[in-house]
């Protein structure tokens, strides 16, 4: 297509020169990613003192936190904290870390910033919907965050808020009662604020990719979005409403989840009648295990991108990456029974729940195996980006092992209150994504501001971290197996005594690591003022973000939409000028990797 | 050895490569859809509000089997011209659809009057169905259903209320629509009011099975 096209010229633009419609109520994708980014990190350094708050006390129970009791004077009088105060920061870890920080930063915040720049679009195509569904977010953030401030506190039961103690009010504990409905009130906004971006998303990758950008050119980025985006859409769907029907059975005295003929604290709450606890836990769980998936396909998408562009060859193969994760989008609605094979559902449901759930192993193994393959014989380029990148593929892996035990109903009936399932979460979701988020910074930080990250101190954040994870999730593993429960605020069984070593170890792990984080935190900051320079392709990338200039213009292409002559990953091209061909490159030599 | 080439290669993978991307060559007003974004957020949007009131129904089914204090009672008779309402406001949002076709074709302040008019009357409808939805509730209470009752009555309140939040919001699109025809300059996209139809349709639809689905189960 001849350059001068009209058929290419986009709408070129400047950015708002007012601060606020720059800076904050900004209709532009890159500061709404960068805004949500922010964000996670606000939600993700409360979330990691919380968890250090836990860690001291199940370590040394009787030991008092120096201004714990400034947060709660009745959850931690002279700053040690109450069995139930435990139980609420424990809700607020999840719900922060799982909602503001694994949903948040890889999908809204990273895709926000590049989905759009990487299929050749100039903006969302509902940008108003877009910074809509940003500040719906903060409002969620802003609600939940609010339940430290009213007088019972947070609720304590936990970020799944199981019925019927979730469902009851004060009776049930202290926050169940406002602190519950806030919550339930924050998670059914988040809803809203994933229903937009989501829709964003679905819209933009099916209609607004530029000239010759076929889907199968789509980089795994973009495909990686694109299905947690339709997962966003179908799970958070669900989520709200279950929530709504939550509120009610609080203020409304409906009795939706709560059974008859409950005694609680020797009351019986003769108020409510028939409700199903089950059917919460059904319909959470149908949103929850999803949950899963949008936490870490994005973190896929980011290390698949990274480690292509740091081995110089593209992946041994794209269309079985994208398949591969499109598969565990379709399975992630089938398996969300083996959250609850302990709950009291038919039997026969656990066994239809347990198929699919180690056929989902399937899909895991083949990326896995993919990615190794790939990496197999490559001259990977070792920076901090690819670095966390393989840390992601081997905390996942490691995580994901457990999985396959706690995928059978009989072993999952021993290990499902304990340690084990602690362990096997936070690895194969939560420290691997994390791992994904550390990545995608580290790939594409000059990219948004324009200076490179110190590598130096990448690296050395990059060991702390994930040494460290290994130390304190590795042995959780271990504490599971030997019966130790989890949800206890403090061990004091004589058969558990023997443990608490371990439990001492690994608070010491959660500590370093969390203060190894501040390392990221300092080059995060120091480099975005004294970073040296980067130019326009650091990496010498060939995706769409690498061929606009870093940080990267108000209208991403400077008013002219880009032609797109290849796949995505052209790397190690004999015969090109250099070792790889840009996808809006015309240059076109006989070894190219494209597709017939 | 490098070569250069003027045009993307052939891709046997997808339809058309992205170029149906493109924006539309003309900026002409059109009832045809000049936004392939709009159509398609459309569609992603009445997907999720399908998987929300496929939530609530499978809540209903679930919460029904569950106990054996589900009360049944008679539909509130309100609900039946309710229904009439909604379904001719359907049919005048399609006449104000087809005029506007016209005006599109022939712009004149004449022609932009007559898409105008039966606008406002779906808007009209629209708002009656509302009012009758809210009758629909003051008559159950009358009959001392609350929503706390039974849960029978729990569902009717939650379920009618979530579809008149989704019918406000369609209202709200076609005061969009009515907006932007009004102006001085008409600045309304086809792909709007299509978009605003769509939904407004399915609002229709929406509330057929709703409709169904308490009369079997209330």
């Amino acid at each position: 297509m001849d350059p001068a096209s009209p058929h290419l010229a986009g709408h070129p633009r400047t950015a708002p020169t007012s601060f606020l419609r720059r800076y904050v109520f900004s209709l532009d994708h890159k500061v709404i990613g960068q805004q949500y980014y922010g964000l996670a990190l606000l939600a993700v350094v409360i979330g990691m003192v919380l968890s250090w708050i836990m860690r001291i006390h199940l370590a040394w129970p009787n030991l008092a936190i120096p201004g714990l009791q400034l947060l709660s004077r009745n959850g931690a009088p002279g700053g040690i904290m109450t069995p139930e105060y435990y139980l609420q920061l424990m809700t607020m870890h999840g719900t922060l870390m799982v909602f503001f920080v694994l949903t948040t930063a890889p999908f809204v915040g990273f895709g926000n910033y590049f989905l759009p720049i990487q299929v050749g679009a100039e903006e969302m195509p509902f940008s108003r919907l877009n910074r809509l569904s940003f500040w719906v977010t903060v409002v969620a953030f802003a609600v939940a965050v609010a339940a430290f401030l009213v007088p019972e506190g947070p609720p304590l039961s936990g970020w799944t808020a199981y019925a019927p103690l979730s469902a009851l009010g004060a009776i049930a504990g202290p926050g169940e009662g406002t602190g519950q409905v806030l919550w339930a009130a924050s998670v059914a906004i988040f809803c809203v604020g994933q229903l937009l971006g989501s829709l964003n998303f679905i819209s933009i990758t099916l209609d607004m990719r530029c000239p010759g950008m076929s889907l199968m050119r789509l980089p795994l980025t973009v495909w990686a979005w694109f299905i947690t985006a339709l997962m966003g859409l179908t799970a958070f769907a669900v989520l709200m409403p279950t929530c709504i029907l939550l509120i009610l059975d609080h203020v409304a005295g409906t009795s939706f989840f709560v059974p008859s003929n409950l005694v609680i604290n020797d009351q019986l709450q003769s108020q409510h009648t028939g409700g199903s606890t089950l059917l919460w836990q059904h319909l959470f769980w149908f949103f929850g295990h999803p949950e899963v998936y949008i936490a870490i396909v994005p973190g896929m998408g980011i290390v698949s991108h990274v480690l292509i562009t740091n081995m110089r060859r593209p992946m041994l193969s794209h269309r079985v990456l994208i398949y591969s994760m499109i598969a565990l989008g379709t399975l992630s609605y089938m398996v969300y029974g083996h959250h609850m094979f302990v709950s009291g559902m038919n039997p026969f449901s656990s066994v239809a729940f347990s198929i699919p759930t180690l056929a989902i192993t399937i899909p895991s193994t083949i990326i896995v195996l993919v990615w190794i393959a790939s990496l197999y014989g490559s001259k990977l380029r070792i920076n901090a980006a690819s670095l966390f990148a393989l840390g992601f593929i081997s905390l996942f892996v490691s995580g994901g092992v457990g999985g396959i035990f706690l995928a059978q109903p009989s072993l999952d009936i021993m290990l499902h209150a304990t340690y084990f399932v602690v362990g096997h979460f936070h690895l194969v979701m939560a420290v691997a994504a994390i791992f994904g988020i550390f990545a995608g910074t580290y790939f594409w930080f000059p990219k948004v501001t324009g200076r490179m990250m110190n590598e130096t101190l990448g690296k050395l954040h990059f060991w702390l971290t994930f040494v460290g994870s290994y130390c304190i999730f590795m042995p959780f593993h271990y504490l599971g197996l030997a019966g130790n429960v989890r949800r206890y605020p403090a061990f004091v069984d004589d058969y558990l005594q023997p443990l608490m070593p371990v439990h001492k170890f690994i608070t010491v792990a959660a500590l370093l690591t969390g203060l190894a984080q501040f390392i990221f935190l300092f080059n995060l900051v120091y480099s975005r003022f004294r970073g040296k320079r980067a130019g326009e392709n650091p990496w010498e990338g060939t995706s769409l973000e690498w061929s606009i200039p870093s940080p990267p213009p108000s209208d991403n292409f400077g008013g002219k939409l880009p032609v797109i002559y290849h796949d995505p990953y052209q790397y190690g091209v004999e015969g090109a000028e250099k070792d790889y061909i840009m996808q809006d490159s015309p240059e076109q030599v006989d070894s190219l990797h494209d597709e017939k | 050895m490098a070569t250069t080439i003027h045009e993307p290669p052939s891709n046997s993978h997808s339809g058309d490569n992205g170029w149906g991307n493109l924006p539309p060559a003309s900026r002409r007003l059109s009832v045809e859809d000049n936004s392939p974004a709009s159509r398609t957020g459309i569609w992603v949007g009445l997907a999720a509000i399908t998987m929300t009131f496929a939530a609530f129904t499978s809540a209903l089914v679930v919460r029904q089997a569950s106990s054996n204090d589900w009360v049944r009672f008679s539909l509130p008779p309100v609900l039946y011209a309710n229904t009439v309402l909604l379904l001719v406001s359907s049919m005048t949002l399609e006449i104000a659809r087809r005029k506007f076709a016209r005006f599109t074709r022939h712009p004149s302040e004449r022609r932009a009057a007559a898409p105008l008019f039966w606008l406002y009357v779906t808007l009209g409808l629209g708002l009656m169905f509302v009012i009758g939805q809210y009758m629909a509730w003051r008559q159950l209470k009358a009959a001392g259903l609350y929503l706390a009752t039974t849960p029978s009555a729990s569902f009717f309140y939650v379920l009618t209320a979530a579809h008149v939040l989704h019918v406000l919001g369609g209202l709200a699109g076609l005061l969009l629509v009515i907006s932007r025809l009004r102006a001085r300059v008409p600045t309304l996209r086809g792909s709007t009011l299509n978009a605003v139809s769509y939904y407004w349709h399915f609002m229709d639809i929406l509330w057929f099975y709703l409709l169904a689905l308490l009369w079997l189960k209330l």
